[in-house]
């Protein structure tokens, strides 16, 4: 087990390099000079060079990539080159929403997908399983911000039951908060729900036609003992698979979501960074948001180990 | 005597592709999937030679108008037809999205038949660049081509292209793999046939339909991404309109008129729906393997 741990590790640490490296010659060497882009063409070359030397920029570029790595071991990610603050600071501020919001559309993701699939598979070919089936077929083709701007219409305009968007904060406790992220949580999630809900079907179906399944039944156990005792662990495997590549799409999705209801969270951060010509903060949101996709891959893949020994033993 | 000896042969191989658009037209998915997609083709192309109106054509004094004749879905905030802007839309969505998928095909079926070929370092070196990419979404990838050139239709199509590479790579590895395990494939070295001959001739041909398949969901998936880029002020710009873009705009007038942020979306969902459909329905029709075990 530790081997196999170790192994996926220097796999994860070799990704996030990896990662940080592309973010960096992207971000940093393909501009040319930051301190240019953000002074303007019209600016004097003595004011450009001054403002240079101030943001580090005349080091040379293996020294500033290795001084941003070392600096993302102990948080210190630099001063925004707009707002002089630390963007340590900056991105915290936001992750207060942004974390939030990603946990709600997980677990409503997971809710609805988890009682989608495993009611079609337990319904397989009825009228049930055929119209949720269609239902899935039209909730992955809705673009998620569309989903949202429905919604805002439905509530906000029609019914007027929510505001059309900001965020109330976790000042005045949890429910105003969770309130404000209610809608962005469940246009976040119908997509992702719908391509997750066939998924487990597939799994559960594939499962159920195992003999082990057929001997349990044989044993005298009922059908929904069989299906949560037996069939669920197993069908875990690609279900997991897919939910850890979903994160990607939320987080992804959250960036676009967050624009669509005016929420202050990491999404909107990155495109005031990038109008204000900010590519400090920009690469961090950025290493951060790949980093967060590549470690909970990494956490399903040790996962898998737990619910399948099997994989482990393939794996050494 | 040519033309009667040649005849069976051409009988013979048209007997497949019959057999398939018989079974085809009976296949309910494929049919309304390939229906949507007509409908949505349909429309980019006859926005090359009509439109009802000119799109780019502002009247601030017929804004917002309700549909009417004239203006059969109404107009937008400057005046401009809707209906023309939706018909030149689909020209942009389609436009992005074929390039898109082209350079995730071109790159991702290249790599993964070279990982498939060769094993060894050059499979997991490439392997794992896969890996790096899925840790960008399209959108990200979007965001840091934006804040160094700017946004536009481009950085749009790149960042797309980027995001697909990997899944092509992946479908395409594994699939060829299998191919390769194949006695044919062992027949073809033995009769001396190298590495490059054996993946053009046998390993391509033979994963051809599994790439079909995934280059329709591909599709899909590059006109949501297209789509939302758009909408964020990072894909198509002014004044090229684009389905993206309109929600954009309509999103603002949600109170004085909120049809207009239904047809926009209304026309990506038919459009990613119809490709989804007509690649569920391909990967029945082309791998009937896959059809049973769904």
């Amino acid at each position: 087990m530790s081997v196999f741990l170790l192994r996926r590790f220097a796999t994860l640490l070799a990704t996030l390099i990896g990662a940080s490296l592309i973010i960096f010659l992207v971000l940093d060497a393909l501009p040319g000079n930051a301190a240019q882009m953000l002074m303007g063409a019209d600016a004097s070359p003595d004011a450009v060079r001054a403002l240079s030397i101030k943001l580090g920029l005349d080091q040379p570029l293996s020294l500033r990539y290795l001084l941003w790595l070392k600096g993302m071991m102990v948080g210190d990610l630099g001063n925004s080159y707009v707002y002089g603050t630390p963007v340590a600071g900056l991105i915290a501020e936001r992750l207060v929403l942004t974390i939030p919001l990603a946990i709600m559309s997980m677990s409503v993701t997971v809710v609805l997908a988890l009682s989608a699939g495993i009611y079609t598979a337990a319904n397989h070919n009825r009228l049930g399983d055929v119209g949720v089936m269609s239902l899935t077929q039209v909730g992955i083709a809705l673009p998620n911000f569309w989903f949202a701007i429905l919604l805002i219409l439905l509530f906000a305009v029609k019914l007027q039951w929510v505001s059309a968007g900001g965020f109330a904060g976790w000042d005045d406790g949890i429910w105003p908060g969770v309130r404000s992220l209610l809608l962005p949580a469940i246009s976040l999630s119908v997509v992702q729900a719908a391509i997750l809900a066939r998924v487990t079907r597939s799994a559960v179906l594939e499962v159920l036609r195992e003999d082990f399944v057929r001997t349990a039944r044989a044993k005298g156990l009922g059908k929904r003992e069989v299906l949560w005792r037996h069939v669920l662990r197993n069908a875990m495997i690609p279900v997991m698979t897919v939910m850890g590549l979903q994160f990607a799409n939320l987080l992804a999705g959250t960036i676009i979501i967050e624009n669509v209801f005016y929420l202050p969270g990491l999404g909107r951060l990155i495109f005031q960074s990038i109008a204000n010509r900010d590519l400090i903060v920009v690469r961090n949101c950025v290493m951060l948001l790949a980093a967060m996709v590549v470690i909970v891959n990494f956490v399903v893949d040790v996962l898998y180990a737990f619910i399948d020994p099997r994989i482990k033993v393939h794996h050494l | 005597m040519t033309a009667s000896a040649d005849a069976p042969t051409v009988a013979t191989a048209r007997k497949p592709a019959t057999g398939f658009w018989r079974r085809a037209l009976r296949h309910r998915s494929f049919v309304l999937g390939g229906l949507l997609s007509l409908l949505v083709i349909g429309a980019a192309l006859l926005s090359l030679v009509w439109t009802p109106w000119s799109p780019y054509d502002i009247d601030v004094a017929s804004k917002l108008k309700p549909p009417t004749a004239a203006h059969w879905l109404g107009t937008d905030v400057l005046g401009r037809d809707i209906a023309s802007l939706l018909l030149v839309g689909a020209r942009s969505t389609i436009a992005v999205g074929i390039i898109a998928v082209g350079i995730g095909l071109t790159f991702g079926v290249c790599l993964g038949l070279l990982a498939a070929a060769r094993k060894g370092w050059t499979e997991e070196l490439i392997m794992r660049m896969s890996d790096f990419t899925f840790a960008f979404p399209a959108v990200l990838s979007a965001i840091m081509l934006a804040a160094v050139a700017g946004p536009g239709m481009l950085t749009s199509i790149t960042a797309i292209g980027i995001f697909q590479i990997p899944t092509f790579v992946r479908v395409t590895r594994g699939s060829a793999s299998a191919i390769w395990a194949r006695e044919f494939v062992l027949a073809a070295r033995a009769s001396g046939k190298g590495t490059f001959l054996i993946t053009i001739e046998h390993v391509l041909p033979n994963i051809l339909s599994i790439l079909i398949v995934q280059a329709t969901i591909q599709f899909a998936l590059a006109i949501l991404a297209e789509a939302g880029l758009s909408y964020l002020g990072l894909g198509t710009q002014p004044p090229q309109p684009s389905w993206g873009r309109m929600l954009n705009d309509a999103q603002t007038l949600l109170f004085q008129s909120p049809m207009l942020a239904v047809y926009p979306g209304a026309a990506i969902a038919v459009a990613v729906l119809g490709l989804n459909l007509l690649g569920d329905g391909l990967r029945d029709l082309l791998d009937p393997r896959l059809a049973r075990e769904r």
